[in-house]
């Protein structure tokens, strides 16, 4: 089947994702072989998440884990006395 | 789990049963069997996901630590319901999400929308987007990364996505959590999950490779210069 550009860019993330099968992958990475406006909006995207995905970009607040380790090191020590029962996660 | 450890303590294991590590489950076994300070390793690998969760909702440093921090405390409070039948970092990030949650509701004043209307404003209608349409970003991430702006205009336009596109996204794809995952964690469907996801996607799309596009680093001309 011929894609237009419209119809790509709805499954950009799922074919990123590897979650698009059979032959609507052939069909879209056919598209991409001769379309550059939808290869360069795919290779933008796909761009984005790495950058997203390095810690670099989110990274944690100076010393958060020795303030958390401290606060849980005495939270173990000296169990607060009446943790309220609307704090109980829900489910495991 | 209910309480009862569903593994036997480590210290009951006859010697050179355990190779390497023990696993989460042995941990928690051990943590519930008394072993307490076994929840330091316990939650050293999901620290960064309690805080991003806290982050993406709450969006400022401070009150995410204090909500990490507190969402930690509570599971291992709490540890003893864990009952298994989902993964540790899944029931963490519900944890994290639901306190998450519950600060953003005491902070936010009665004009602001509601979750219903942000939803329904933010959802829109299915295809309508437009990506951007700039073709010569093509510069490798790995330099990008190095680039301090780089990193906060990822960061902005992260931060300025609408809550439920912000939420999946921050754990699809910084926490790096399966669709599954997410949807648990979130209370929804995995289809609901995906859509979100591509929207969130495509938004930072069309929000950030204008951006990057015009500050690209110095590369390589055809002439042999610095561009």
């Amino acid at each position: 089947m011929k894609l237009e550009c419209k119809h790509v860019w709805g499954y950009i993330s799922e074919y990123l994702d590897g979650t698009v099968d059979g032959a609507l992958r052939e069909d879209i990475e056919k598209h991409l072989e001769h379309c550059e406006i939808c290869s360069a909006i795919l290779d933008s995207t796909r761009n984005i998440l790495i950058l997203t995905a390095d810690d670099r970009t989110f990274e944690l607040p100076v010393g958060y884990s020795e303030r958390l380790h401290e606060r849980l090191a005495k939270e173990i020590k000296e169990p607060a006395k009446n943790p309220t029962a609307s704090d109980e996660p829900s489910d495991g | 789990m209910a309480g009862t450890p569903r593994l036997m303590n480590l210290r009951e294991m006859p010697a050179g049963m355990l190779t390497g590590s023990p696993s989460e489950a042995e941990l928690i076994a051990c943590i519930l069997g008394g072993e307490k300070e076994l929840f330091h390793d316990l939650i050293r690998p999901y620290e960064r996901m309690a805080y991003l969760t806290c982050f993406a909702i709450l969006k400022n440093e401070t009150e995410a630590e204090d909500a990490a921090q507190e969402a930690i405390i509570n599971a291992y409070r709490h540890l003893g319901s864990f009952r298994g039948d989902a993964k540790f970092s899944t029931w963490l990030v519900t944890i994290a999400m639901n306190e998450g949650r519950k600060r953003l509701r005491k902070a936010r004043t009665a004009k602001e929308e509601s979750l219903e209307q942000t939803t329904q404003n933010a959802e829109g209608p299915e295809g309508d987007f437009t990506p951007a349409f700039l073709t010569d970003w093509r510069e490798i991430p790995l330099e990008a990364l190095e680039r301090k702006e780089v990193r906060e205009a990822v960061r902005a336009a992260v931060a300025e996505l609408p809550d439920i596109y912000r939420e999946v996204f921050t754990l699809r794809d910084v926490e790096e959590l399966n669709v599954e995952e997410t949807a648990a964690a979130l209370g929804t469907s995995a289809n609901v999950v995906k859509v979100r996801l591509h929207r969130a996607r495509m938004l930072l799309q069309k929000k950030l490779v204008p951006f990057l596009k015009t500050t690209a680093p110095a590369r390589k001309s055809w002439f042999g210069r610095n561009a």
